[in-house]
């Protein structure tokens, strides 16, 4: 009889197979919650008495595995090579293999030569990735799962990783989608994060295993795969061993191994096997007991005074701060003393929690208390206004700079770090100077420490007390939630305590705060006088870290996680009288919410309405009035973006002369040049498709020919555009490769960015479709018209039939002369906005960005959000010509930056100018420009905002950034 | 237009001030370095690495600027506020190419990164084909550059040698003493002139002394390739010492020489005036020239190469040229553009099917060019081990190096086949 032992530990889980002469006769599948070596070394014990003393051959495997093997001097295979044999073995037939673990994905090819991919280190979170939904969701991973199987329609969410989905999901929930739908919705995205992640063009078909845990447990993601790859029942293959095929495979391989060892020696040479420490240690916190005594001592002396509401009688403000992830609400007193509060996680309804605790609020004041002012700020502003109907809806910066005032009064620096959002306004002159909020990508800090506190077994609070006293604080990294993911497998790889990956978490939270979202390079930028608040500033390991990091004491109020609404509260103090809601209203209150499309226009947006007890409604999701069932008051406000979109319009499908027709996709480049080529196409009598505006569905169409998964939005979307043209059996796409763009003479260099210049040449090797046509790519110079000319004319006659060199020179001068003309029409236009802005005393708003940014895919509508908060909208390219160029501070060398920094500093120059930077996710350009546009804006006082854009669709992070805007110009005034 | 008030460096810097520059090749940079010493320039070489060279660069610059920047500005700065140096008395010199990419910004981002630290009147000088700047006390001639290209072809000589015997020397280490040790040696030699029968003399002598290392070559060890983002490929710091890794897990690295990158950089500017028509028709000419001296060269010591009869030498940059053809136009030139699948092709059509792509996160032209490529290479040499790894201040390293595993484990499967 042969043994054999495989041991699998993921980022997760530790999972043991014996078999004997093949046949498995001990599985384990358990979380080793960090504590690797005890997990494994438990799970052995536990089988050692099947083996009775004999020998047997074993390997190791997994991501977590590694370290140990190497440690103990044992046998280790890859994980992915250990399934390809064990599929090979078990399962000959198969095609394919789909395996989903605590934090990779793998896809194995079996079809034409085996092909392995793992997850790149963008696409953290699979497993883990659901777990911290589920986390979000207050349900556990079996309740989603049943959840997920009751859904009625599936919404968008981002499917690129973790935090950004977190971001999508957030604002459903505040709008009160069902939790089902929800659920699925999850699925779906981890379904397209694989097949888009993974797959990179490769078809995925015939007969599909799919492993790991995720999808052994979950029946609705096994749905939901199954569904969406169109796999019939007998070719979707859920095997019983899904859960062990790592470690079934690793047991195979150890018997290519040499040597074999008892249970005895194994569990000694894993006791004893001297762990490599890779891991960076950092400073511990505190020096011990002492030192965090005087930091408490400090800390408490910023306190609100407190009054018992059970004494009080008077009049009463109530604040209310409805965040992403927790309700807060404080109410106060004439004299500003807290008669009530109260903090908690919104379990996903926080309509409910606000019913709750008004009724509360009610019971507690009797007839003694009354409450003369509300207001209510946070992601849930609108709903929570409407439900209740309270006085005032404030933007969340005014509500904390009120707050950070009280505490002290010549604040010149607040920094808030809440569930989801790091916020941070810079006051000067007693204003709001600057607003700096984190980008999409490092969002979910604070419930990042929360959902990893309860991924290792223990409550937030718990965690954070025991990161304290950590001795030796690993370094984690400053960039995003899912590198620090990946950095604490290695960590614990290492064997870190609990202890020292809270105190690393703490100290990571910080940095990424200064460093990613602040940008400082000492503390000094930061000014004396900074407020830092925020229910993560509760926990005294990330306050102690932010301190130490900045060398310098800072204010933490005893209720920083509470300012939002005590913020609010004081606001509300204007009031004389509130209409908030009454006992008796209250009383027969109910409100339910259904989903529904919009159909006002091509956003599609998805829309929430609210229903409450008295019939009214409350309608969220939209973005502009039209969703929201509001009668516009008939007065439109210039819009360049939609005006640009109209204007393309224009350039539509034609029927040409000739027999064949060139598929134009508007996508990236063609945004600018669509007038350029669809003409000189057209004068060659060619007939002419042009794909339509992007809609989430062309990017599904394209998702499977997809190589980088970091690559851009407006990239990954071309895909789709030339999935489209190909449907449209075009006989020949055309998207030139052009190194450089036009040269308008306002930089160093008129380049285009490596994607805009070269995406053909990765749609030529990775959509296998375009073989089956003419894919037209040629590299042109289109600033010489007469090379252009010759150029073209070479490429085409090798092409196409009776092409003449004629023919070809008038159509590319009808070619530019429409360009031109396009160009021109949109300046024009920029320059009729600006002038509608000032007659008719309208703030005008530059949304700059590329000119693909008003796909209104690309732009989520923000220009119709734009609107609908009051500004006169226009585009870089609309108004760049109306400033003076002046030198920038980094090489200016591509045409479409170089209108950007134009736009900037037309801003500057004007008083009524405000400047938004539409930036995509992956673009990495904007890691120059950004700064560089900030630089300009604010040398001159001028405010700067960026907002990230990705797949993300719901609009509320947005909303609020704007909304801070217009905030912070009020306030300047 | 871009800002033009940067500092110069001047003539009467040349004897009071220290040039600070960061390490990407060792061997490269040792050779160069010290004929720079021969000319009287005071030059340091910065090897600091660990952690706090990212997490210095990463306050400094945008975090999502490319890690080879993030990494040089880190460098740069430590060495600055080291205390070893007095702030006004160095410069720092960079090497960068032009073009498209990002990367052509790094200069103005050191810039930006030493005025925020109030070090603006410290001169950065850059070392570019496109010659972008002037300084009076810094100037590079055609006899400079033609000297610099030898040292570089030496370098590259001894880094791929030393690569060939790592892997079987008996007593480990010794190769890299050895290409230490001639670093210096050849920079010696360098001084009495370089070219003609003396450097092919001293070429068979650094064959000859590698091919002495007492090596096991019984076991085929597979071959692994390294390509991609030139800093990242080569940079120890900033590929984790991807290369040792290799070595340590059993595999040959085969390293494509930094003479690749070069003669890429002189073709770009001939196809630059045959597809876009830029530049004059004599300089044109002039680079014309100058890429058939260059390939010529590799070619005569490709041969000296071979000539060993244990060694291998890289297929000549025509070759690589022509492979391109396969998946990618040669218009394509932000980055390592077309020389990045170029490489890997002729890697694979040369018995190094196993192959680590790198990057740093979020390069842009390696959308394309790297990860963009893999089908169509994969379609063209089935057997084509292709992982591609991504670089980046945060990127664990765990994630990294199983990725690598996974590639090892199926390289050795192509051996045993």
């Amino acid at each position: 009889m042969a043994y054999t032992l495989g041991i699998d530990i993921g980022s997760t889980t530790v999972k043991v197979v014996l078999l004997r002469d093949r046949e498995p006769i001990f599985e384990k599948y358990e979380r080793h919650y960090s504590a690797v070596r005890e997990k494994t070394d438990e799970i052995l014990t536990e089988a050692a008495p099947l083996l009775d003393g004999a020998p047997f051959s074993v390997a190791i495997s997994g991501s977590a595995g590694l370290g140990l093997a190497t440690e103990a001097n044992l046998p280790f295979v890859q994980e992915v090579y250990a399934t390809s044999r064990v599929v090979e073995t078990l399962e000959p037939d198969a095609s394919c293999v789909i395996e989903l673990g605590g934090e990779d994905a793998k896809i194995i090819f079996f079809d034409g030569g085996i092909d392995e991919r793992m997850n790149g280190s963008c696409a953290g979170g699979t497993g883990a990735f659901i777990d911290q939904m589920a986390t979000l969701l207050d349900v556990d991973a079996d309740e989603l799962d049943r959840l997920s199987l009751e859904a009625k329609r599936i919404y968008p969410i981002a499917s690129r990783c973790g935090v950004f989905a977190k971001t999508d999901i957030q604002p459903l929930l505040n709008q009160g989608a069902s939790k089902s739908d929800i659920a699925l919705s999850i699925y779906k995205a981890v379904v397209n994060q694989t097949i888009a992640g993974l797959a990179q063009g490769k078809k995925i078909r015939g007969r599909v295993l799919f492993l790991g845990g995720p999808l052994y447990y979950c029946k609705g993601l096994r749905k939901c795969f199954a569904d969406t790859l169109g796999l019939s029942e007998e070719n979707a293959v859920f095997p019983s061993y899904a859960r062990y095929s790592v470690a079934t495979g690793a047991a195979i391989y150890a018997e290519t191994t040499e040597g074999t060892v008892t249970m005895r020696e194994l569990l000694s040479r894993i006791r004893t096997a001297k762990a490599v420490q890779t891991t960076e240690l950092l400073q511990p916190l505190f020096s011990g007991a002492e030192e965090y005594g005087h930091f408490r001592a400090r800390h408490q002396q910023n306190a609100v005074a407190r009054e018992n509401i059970e004494n009080y009688t008077g009049n009463a403000y109530l604040g209310i701060d409805c965040g992403s992830t927790t309700t807060k609400l404080a109410l106060i007193s004439d004299d500003k003393k807290l008669l009530y509060t109260y903090y908690a996680s919104n379990r996903g309804d926080p309509v409910e929690i606000v019913r709750e605790q008004i009724t509360e609020i009610y019971k507690k004041c009797g007839d003694r208390v009354k409450i003369i002012g509300s207001a209510v700020t946070g992601y849930g502003e609108e709903l929570i206004k409407n439900a209740f109907n309270i006085d005032f809806g404030i933007v969340e910066t005014i509500a904390h700079f009120t707050a950070a005032k009280f505490f002290m009064p010549e604040v010149n620096f607040i920094l808030d770090i809440g569930g989801q959002d790091i916020k941070c306004f810079r006051i000067k002159n007693g204003a709001i100077d600057s607003i700096m909020l984190n980008e999409a990508c490092s969002s979910g800090c604070g419930s990042f420490l929360e959902t990893f506190a309860k991924s290792l077994g223990c409550s937030i609070e718990d965690f954070a007390t025991r990161g304290l006293f950590a001795k030796k604080p690993v370094n984690l990294g400053s960039r995003c939630t899912v590198f620090m993911n990946s950095s604490v497998k290695q960590a614990q790889k290492d064997g870190a305590t609990l202890e020292d990956i809270s105190a690393g978490l703490s100290i990571s939270v910080v940095k990424n705060a200064l460093y990613k979202v602040i940008r400082v390079a000492s503390a000094d930028e930061l000014g004396k006088n900074v407020v830092v608040q925020g229910g993560t500033f509760y926990n005294d390991a990330v306050l102690r870290a932010f301190e130490k990091e900045l060398g310098t004491n800072v204010v933490r109020p005893d209720i920083a996680g509470l300012m939002g609404a005590f913020g609010a509260a004081l606001y509300s103090m204007r009031a004389s009288e509130s209409g908030i809601i009454s006992p008796e209203a209250l009383a027969s209150f109910s409100h339910t919410a259904r989903a529904t499309v919009c159909k006002g226009c091509t956003n599609n947006c998805s829309l929430t309405i609210n229903t409450f007890a008295d019939g009214r409604k409350f309608i969220s999701g939209n973005r502009c009035e039209k969703g929201a069932g509001i009668k516009t008051s008939g007065e439109k406000l210039p819009n360049l973006h939609a005006f640009k979109r109209e204007l393309l319009a224009q350039f539509g499908d034609f029927i040409g002369t000739r027999k064949d027709t060139v598929g134009l996709p508007l996508s990236l480049g063609m945004f600018e040049l669509l007038p350029l080529w669809h003409t000189f196409f057209r004068e060659m009598g060619f007939g002419i498709t042009v794909s339509k505006m992007s809609t989430r569905r062309t990017y599904e169409k394209g998702q499977f020919s997809i190589p980088s998964d970091t690559a851009c939005y407006p990239a990954k979307l071309m895909h789709g555009h030339i999935a489209e043209l190909l449907e449209n059996k075009v006989d020949a796409i055309f998207y030139p490769c052009l190194t450089y763009n036009v040269d308008e003479h306002l930089g160093d260099n008129h380049y285009n960015c490596p994607v805009v210049a070269y995406y053909s040449e990765l749609l030529n090797g990775n959509v296998e479709e375009l073989a089956d046509i003419k894919f037209l790519y040629p590299y042109l110079n289109i600033n010489d018209q007469k090379e252009l000319a010759n150029e073209l004319y070479t490429f085409l006659s090798e092409r196409f039939e009776n092409i003449k060199k004629r023919d070809v020179s008038r159509a590319v001068k009808a070619a530019f002369g429409a360009y031109d003309a396009f160009e021109q029409a949109v300046r024009a236009e920029g320059e009729r906005a600006v002038k509608y802005a000032r007659d008719n005393g309208k703030p005008i708003m530059i949304l700059a960005g590329r000119p693909y940014h008003i796909d209104s895919e690309i732009g989520h509508g923000i220009d119709a959000l734009a609107n609908s908060l009051g500004f006169a909208v226009v585009s870089e390219d609309s108004v760049y010509h109306l400033a003076k160029m002046r030198p920038v501070g980094v090489l200016n060398q591509w045409t479409y930056h170089s209108r950007l920094y134009g736009a900037s500093f037309f801003a500057t120059e004007n008083d009524d100018v405000q400047l938004v930077q539409l930036v995509s996710f992956g673009c990495g350009v904007d890691a120059i420009t950004t700064d560089e546009v900030r630089a300009i804006l604010e040398n001159d006082g001028k405010l700067y905002t960026q907002i990230k854009i990705d797949e993300i669709a719901g609009l509320g992070a947005v909303k609020i950034r704007l909304r801070s805007l217009i905030g912070a110009i009020e306030d300047k005034k | 237009m871009t800002e033009k008030n940067y500092v110069p460096f001047t003539k009467e810097m040349i004897s009071e001030y220290t040039i600070l520059a960061p390490n990407m090749l060792p061997i490269h940079f040792n050779i160069v370095l010290q004929f720079m010493r021969d000319r009287g320039y005071t030059v340091d070489l910065l090897t600091e690495d660990g952690p706090e060279v990212a997490e210095t660069g990463l306050k400094y610059v945008h975090n999502d600027t490319c890690y080879p920047a993030i990494l040089v500005i880190g460098q740069f700065m430590r060495a600055i506020e080291s205390g070893k140096y007095d702030p006004h008395k160095v410069a720092l010199v960079y090497f960068q190419t032009g073009g498209g990419c990002r990367a052509s910004n790094y200069i103005f981002l050191l810039r930006k990164a030493l005025k925020k630290a109030g070090y603006d009147y410290v001169p950065v000088i850059s070392i570019s084909f496109d010659g972008l700047e002037k300084h009076p006390g810094f100037k590079i001639d055609i006899p400079t550059w033609y000297k610099l290209l030898y040292g570089i072809m030496y370098a590259d000589l001894i880094m791929a040698l030393s690569e060939q015997v790592k892997p079987y020397e008996k007593r480990k280490g010794e190769a890299a003493e050895l290409a230490d040790k001639l670093s210096l040696e050849v920079a010696a030699h360098m001084k009495g002139g370089v070219g003609g029968k003396r450097a092919e003399k001293m070429m068979r002598d650094i064959v000859k002394r590698f091919a002495a290392i007492e090596q096991d070559r019984s076991v085929k060890k597979p071959r692994v390739g390294i390509v991609g983002e030139i800093y990242v490929k080569f940079s120890p710091l900033g590929n984790n010492n991807l290369g040792g890794f290799l070595v340590e897990n059993g595999a040959e690295v085969v390293l494509p020489g930094l003479m690749n990158f070069m003669l890429y950089c002189v073709y770009n500017k001939v196809e630059d005036y045959e597809l876009y028509h830029r530049g004059n028709w004599f300089f044109y000419q002039a680079v014309k020239i100058a890429y058939k001296v260059l390939l010529s060269k590799q070619k005569s010591i490709a041969a000296l190469i071979e000539e060993s009869g244990i060694f291998r030498a890289a297929e000549p940059f025509d070759e690589v040229v022509d492979i391109a053809e396969k998946c990618i136009g040669r218009g394509c030139k932000m980055g390592e553009g077309w020389l990045l699948p170029a490489e890997m092709l002729s890697l694979a059509e040369h018995g190094t099917p196993n192959i680590v792509c790198t990057q740093p996160f979020g390069c842009l032209p390696n959308h394309i060019c790297g990860k963009g490529m893999m089908k169509p290479i994969k379609e063209h040499y089935p057997n084509a081990n292709i992982i591609a790894v991504d670089y980046d201040a945060s990127a664990s390293r765990v994630n990294q190096e199983n990725r690598i595993k996974l590639m090892l484990a199926n390289a050795k499967v192509e051996e045993v086949r």
